[in-house]
């Protein structure tokens, strides 16, 4: 006679598991994009009204987050960089996955309307379904292309904070949005080269399974080029100013000077050293855009202290 | 994982759904007082006659 147990192979997910279905580390910089996007915004906001707003519009990226694990399952089981997630490890289920990101849509879009405007609460329904639907069900698996408009779901954040204080999409939104946009690819390019096969294996039509990497670093240095004027056209809208001016041209040398590099390189020399350049490109592309934003609220707290350049041209 | 470790987590779990919640709660309320006040500071009437609520007019 065999002696009959409670089945306790299965796992018991944790608070924590379901916490990195929402991606927290790409949370945290859509935190911070929005909060750039809300606090540069003309007007004042009320200060729970504006905390309120920056986290319902993390918790909507989060749900796009879970969203896209519960699609993707299956590739990220064949992918060593996503092997860990909560649902290839066997502690969430996919099914779970799918209905923490559907309510959590729910919630954090009515959440964002309540507490700012209906405007950037659909930009946000908007931003979720752009990221779920158009990119993760659609372009990801039938386009090279797919990261180039996918990127715009990432854009759209500090667009989202930006209407949730001043309930219109205008020029600086729009800037902003076009920075995040064309700063995407060059930087998940550089990524996609180093961890190409984890995408050959799993069948992810990469710019680099589909057309190699001598053709992505070209790509590459062709986005980066085009970036440039986004990133340093920014500088006289009514967010900019000299001080993000200078660090902008600075920081467009660094990135440029970097895809130059990448462009020039052999494969060979890059396997030799394994791919240390493209991981510095990578690094280097994520403080690029840190440091931009990071510029933007440095003008905006000079101009609450009216410590600015009257002078300063405004082109757009 | 033994019946014990698996309680544990659960309790732990719905503990912090608990936080969680209590923390929405919390979040809702000043939302709404927030909402309410409009900038302004909160006064009505409570049952009795405040003239400095009253239009002078």
């Amino acid at each position: 006679m065999t002696e009959v147990t409670l089945d306790t192979t299965s796992e018991q997910p944790d608070f924590g598991n379901y916490v990195s279905l929402l991606k927290p580390r790409v949370m945290s910089l859509v935190v911070f994009t929005a909060a750039v996007g809300l606090v540069v915004a003309p007007g004042s906001m009320n200060l729970v009204l504006a905390f309120a707003s920056i986290l319902f519009i993390a918790l909507g990226a989060g749900a796009s987050g879970s969203l896209n694990m519960w699609w993707d399952a299956d590739i990220d089981r064949i992918m060593k960089r996503t092997q860990s997630r909560p649902i290839p490890s066997g502690k969430v289920t996919a099914n779970s996955a799918m209905l923490v990101g559907l309510w959590m849509s729910v919630l954090s879009i009515g959440m964002l309307g309540l507490a700012s405007n209906w405007l950037a609460a659909s930009l946000l329904a908007f931003t979720i379904f752009f990221y779920a639907v158009i990119y993760s069900m659609w372009l990801k698996r039938s386009t090279p292309q797919n990261i180039v408009i996918g990127g715009a779901a990432g854009a759209f954040p500090p667009m989202v904070g930006w209407v949730a204080a001043t309930g219109s999409i205008s020029i600086e939104a729009i800037g902003m949005f076009m920075l995040i946009f064309m700063w995407t690819p060059p930087h998940f390019w550089a990524l996609a080269l180093f961890m190409n096969e984890d995408y050959t294996k799993a069948g992810v039509p990469m710019l680099t399974v589909t057309h190699g990497k001598r053709s992505t670093r070209r790509h590459i240095l062709i986005y980066t080029i085009f970036l440039t004027p986004f990133c340093i056209g920014l500088a006289f809208t009514s967010i900019g100013g000299p001080f993000y001016f200078i660090l902008s041209i600075l920081f467009s040398i660094m990135f440029l000077m970097g895809a130059i590099k990448l462009f020039r390189r052999a494969e060979t020399a890059a396997v030799a050293d394994k791919y240390f350049e493209e991981r510095k490109v990578f690094r280097f592309s994520l403080f690029y855009l840190f440091i931009l934003f990071s510029a933007l609220l440095v003008e905006a707290g000079f101009r609450a202290l009216n410590f600015n350049l009257t002078a300063w041209p405004q082109v757009f | 994982m033994t019946d014990e470790k698996i309680h544990s987590i659960r309790k732990k779990n719905n503990l912090m759904l608990g936080l969680v919640l209590i923390a929405f709660v919390v979040l809702v309320f000043s939302i709404t007082i927030a909402k309410l006040m409009g900038g302004s500071t909160l006064e009505a009437y409570d049952h009795v006659r405040r003239p400095q609520l009253e239009d002078t007019k």
